[in-house]
């Protein structure tokens, strides 16, 4: 029962990546005054690259043509580990949040590595930039991550928030801290503005656009999905672990039902808070990519710093 | 004045006889031998003169060569003869870097050698036709020698660079975005340009040859579709040289719905550069109020005068439409509300601390620089280059009015943002004091009546685009038929400052500078 639950719960966070990227799309037209697409247009856009044949340059291995298939894989098991309407699920029980970290790293790596596979120029440098930028994200991230973990003594994220929701309503300062980096992190991660601009045709400079360029069709689609799924993950993740209120504990029909709405207000809320700050700024010169992400590490240090000094009871 | 005495001491002293015919106000075309071409490019540079243009056209079995030099509004239209059995002219290339891709141009057109030129290399001739011919030519066919595929243009030898971590980039000439094809070749080490070569020309249409043998009203259609968004500017230049050949004088109002015309097209794409600079460094809100309140801007056009960028308004003699008392009207109040836009908005792009992180400092072109490539418009004003057509060699309507100049010499993309700017708010006065002394004129003729042009008789259009200085140069040939139009557009002379801007700056930066700049592709490559 658990198991099926766990199941269905991914399955539906699968199926929602895209309209949350629809909504993020439309809270950023409306904030720019302009008419926003249908909030099913991602879906419509994925089902027509899935429809078209892929053209795949000659130069391409075959690890062009199954990067896809991995990196949407890894995402969709990211999303299997990560607790979304309900915690104490068997899925996050196998995996903890340094697993979690892993898959990431791994749908990275392979996405660098097709981005180098075809040999045009631009793969290459979306890839080299994509990887500064990861190499300082992660620690950060990591660094995030170890303070929620120090404070519930646990790596596993269900524990982790099942620890959190007993403890009630507690500020601590290391969360905070931890907080304001991981949505750093998960600016520059996900590449929105102002690491990365996703919508942006210069192709000097794109990052994350710059691997994907020559993928087309059903390949395009997969990746598509796949970094809607890296979105709504970083949401999740964010939205969960510091504000787990409202996540079902039980697996009844209504806690479940109720777990949903309280999910999907809180990701609303993110999208809301992500568009004013991505309308309101302009993208970042590439080379303050680094003081950015080293803040967002300092910002980890310090809750780490401050869960020490502060909150430790030993 | 005596730059001008001690100049022609010196041509006196350097044995160069010229031939000088008084063409217009500010223009004289001066005729030499061909051997002193390049002393006499010395001799100019020697004196601070600006190379504006150069071109050639072939007359039996001569060719005329030519190059434009300018000096605080006095131009000199400096022409030499060889001959096409033996073409041959020592390059201006070697003193003025300007006129290196011109005298490229003229050389894959007409097959004209110019000894000693930096660099050999051919610049419009891709593979579209044969290496020994010469499209410009009189026995050249006006159809060319089209072939099913066109072959890559593969032996076109880019500089190189080598060494540890030197990489190359090769951009376009397809883009990812919907913008004009054009191919840039960048060396970089990690993100640092070391060096951008530009490689042009995937925009020939063959406007200098499909010119020859048409009617006045034809040239000014073609004219005003050298380059999409500088219709006005390029038809009124290319009128007023068919003018000057004719004899003809406009009529008063139609200098001043020219003018009003061709302010109106300055200020609808600063506010699109404005808009798009910003766009490509992804402050989209920005993007989208200066899109709409250029569209708005447009859509006026459109409404009161039939085309939203004023295509074929301009015509032989003077305008094709009115400008009415309603429609006064109506351009005023369109003009307060701009402003009152402009007023909202700007100080909110000014305030953007993210933008100026990105804007300022970045691209910077020196003043040194921008004089040497004889860099114009905004991009030029940006870097201490104080020159405007309508200010220092005036034309009607502009003679009448006071022309207030931006210019700066910070250099960098915030310099060229804020002109444009500035340049909004200038064009908008100048609308208002042109309308005011429309209203003053009675109604009357729109158009001078056309008067067939002498054969051979040729004249020489320089009007300020919202690029800077348009040249254009056409000649009559019998029967009221164009022998030959050059249109000579400021991007040809910026495109090469841009090259120089970028240097230092990180491969992501790149677009941002390429926009500031916002060269032409199609006027360039003609």
């Amino acid at each position: 029962m658990n198991w099926l639950i766990a199941i269905l719960q991914t399955a539906l966070f699968v199926a929602l990546a895209p309209l949350l990227a629809g909504f993020m799309k439309f809270c950023k037209c409306r904030l720019q005054n302009r008419r926003a697409p249908s909030l099913l247009q991602p879906y419509r856009d994925l089902l027509k690259l899935t429809c078209k044949q892929p053209v795949i340059s000659e130069d391409a291995s075959w690890l062009f043509c199954v990067a896809p298939y991995i990196i949407f894989t890894a995402m969709v098991l990211a999303a299997s580990v990560v607790p979304f309407i309900a915690v104490d699920l068997p899925t996050s029980a196998e995996a903890d949040v340094i697993v979690l970290v892993g898959f990431f790293a791994f749908a990275r790596f392979f996405l660098a590595l097709a981005g180098l596979d075809i040999g045009t120029a631009f793969g290459g440098m979306g890839s080299s930039r994509e990887m500064t930028i990861s190499s300082l994200a992660e620690p950060a991230m990591l660094m995030a991550v170890f303070t929620l973990t120090m404070t519930a003594s646990t790596t596993n994220l269900s524990g982790a928030m099942e620890y959190i929701l007993s403890e009630g309503v507690v500020l601590r300062p290391s969360f905070v801290f931890a907080l304001f980096a991981l949505l750093l992190v998960a600016v520059a991660e996900t590449g929105r503005i102002p690491i990365d601009n996703p919508t942006t045709h210069l192709e000097l400079t794109m990052i994350h656009e710059a691997m994907i360029l020559e993928y087309s069709g059903r390949h395009l689609a997969l990746i598509e999905w796949a970094s809607q799924l890296k979105f709504m993950l970083y949401g999740v993740l964010i939205s969960n672990i510091f504000f787990p209120w409202g996540i079902a504990e039980s697996f009844g029909l209504s806690a479940l039902g109720y777990g949903l709405l309280v999910i999907s207000g809180k990701l609303i809320l993110l999208c809301i808070f992500l568009a004013f700050t991505e309308t309101a700024v302009a993208k970042m010169r590439l080379f303050r990519v680094q003081e950015y992400l080293g803040f967002a590490y300092l910002l980890g240090l310090l809750g780490m710093l401050s869960h020490i000094i502060l909150e430790s009871t030993r | 004045m005596s730059w001008q005495k001690k100049f022609l001491q010196q041509l006196e002293d350097a044995e160069i006889f010229v031939k000088s015919t008084e063409i217009s106000p500010f223009v004289e075309l001066w005729q030499i031998d061909d051997k002193h071409w390049q002393r006499f490019a010395e001799l100019t540079a020697e004196n601070k003169f600006r190379w504006a243009a150069g071109w050639a056209e072939q007359s039996g079995v001569q060719f005329y060569v030519y190059a434009c030099f300018e000096k605080s509004g006095n131009y000199i239209l400096l022409c030499a003869t060889v001959n096409v059995s033996k073409p041959e002219l020592p390059s201006q290339a070697t003193v003025y870097a300007a006129a290196n891709r011109s005298e490229r141009h003229s050389h894959d057109m007409f097959g004209i050698e110019f000894l000693n030129h930096p660099d050999p290399r051919c610049w419009m001739r891709h593979k579209a036709w044969g290496k020994r011919d010469y499209p410009l030519r009189h026995d050249f066919p006006v159809q060319g020698s089209p072939v099913e595929i066109t072959p890559p243009d593969t032996d076109y030898h880019f500089i190189q660079s080598h060494g540890v971590g030197v990489y190359e980039i090769p951009v376009g000439p397809v883009h990812a975005g919907i913008i004009e094809p054009g191919h840039f070749r960048f060396q970089a080490v990690g993100e640092l340009i070391l060096n951008l070569e530009e490689r042009l020309g995937y925009v020939h249409k063959g406007t200098e040859k499909i010119a020859e043998g048409r009617t006045p009203e034809g040239l000014a259609k073609l004219a005003g579709r050298v380059s999409g968004d500088t219709c006005v500017s390029h038809a009124w230049a290319a009128c007023m040289a068919m003018e000057q050949a004719a004899g003809i004088e406009i009529p008063e109002r139609a200098a001043l719905i020219r003018g009003i015309f061709a302010e109106r097209e300055r200020i609808a794409n600063h506010l699109g550069d404005i808009g798009a600079i910003c766009n490509d460094v992804a402050f989209t809100f920005a993007f989208m109020q200066m899109m709409r309140i250029k569209e708005l801007w447009c859509r006026t056009n459109y409404e009161l005068f039939g085309h939203r960028s004023l295509m074929d308004k301009i015509i032989p003699g003077g305008v094709a439409v009115d400008i009415s008392e309603v429609a006064s009207k109506f351009i005023l109040t369109d003009i307060k509300q701009l402003r009152a836009e402009l007023a909202d908005l700007i100080p909110a792009i000014d305030l953007n601390s993210s933008l100026e992180d990105r804007i300022y400092t970045a691209g910077y072109l020196s003043p040194e620089t921008a004089a040497y490539f004889g860099t114009l418009g905004f991009v030029g004003r940006a870097s201490g280059q104080d020159f405007d057509v309508r200010r220092d060699a005036p034309y009607a309507p502009y003679d009448s009015v006071a022309v207030k100049v931006a210019a700066e010499d910070q250099g960098d993309i915030a310099s060229r943002f804020w002109i444009r700017y500035k340049e909004i708010n200038a064009s908008l006065k100048l609308i208002e004091q042109f309308i005011e002394q429309l209203a003053k004129l009675p109604e009357g003729d729109l158009v001078t009546h056309w008067q067939t042009p002498k054969t051979e008789s040729y004249g020489l259009g320089i009007v300020d685009g919202w690029r800077g200085e348009i040249i254009s140069y056409v000649r009559f040939g019998e029967n009221n038929t164009i022998a030959r139009f050059y249109p000579r557009d400021p991007s040809q002379l910026n495109w090469e400052a841009l090259e120089k801007a970028v240097l230092n700056n990180i491969v992501p930066d790149f677009p941002v500078c390429n926009k500031s700049f916002n060269c032409s592709y199609s006027g360039c490559d003609l």
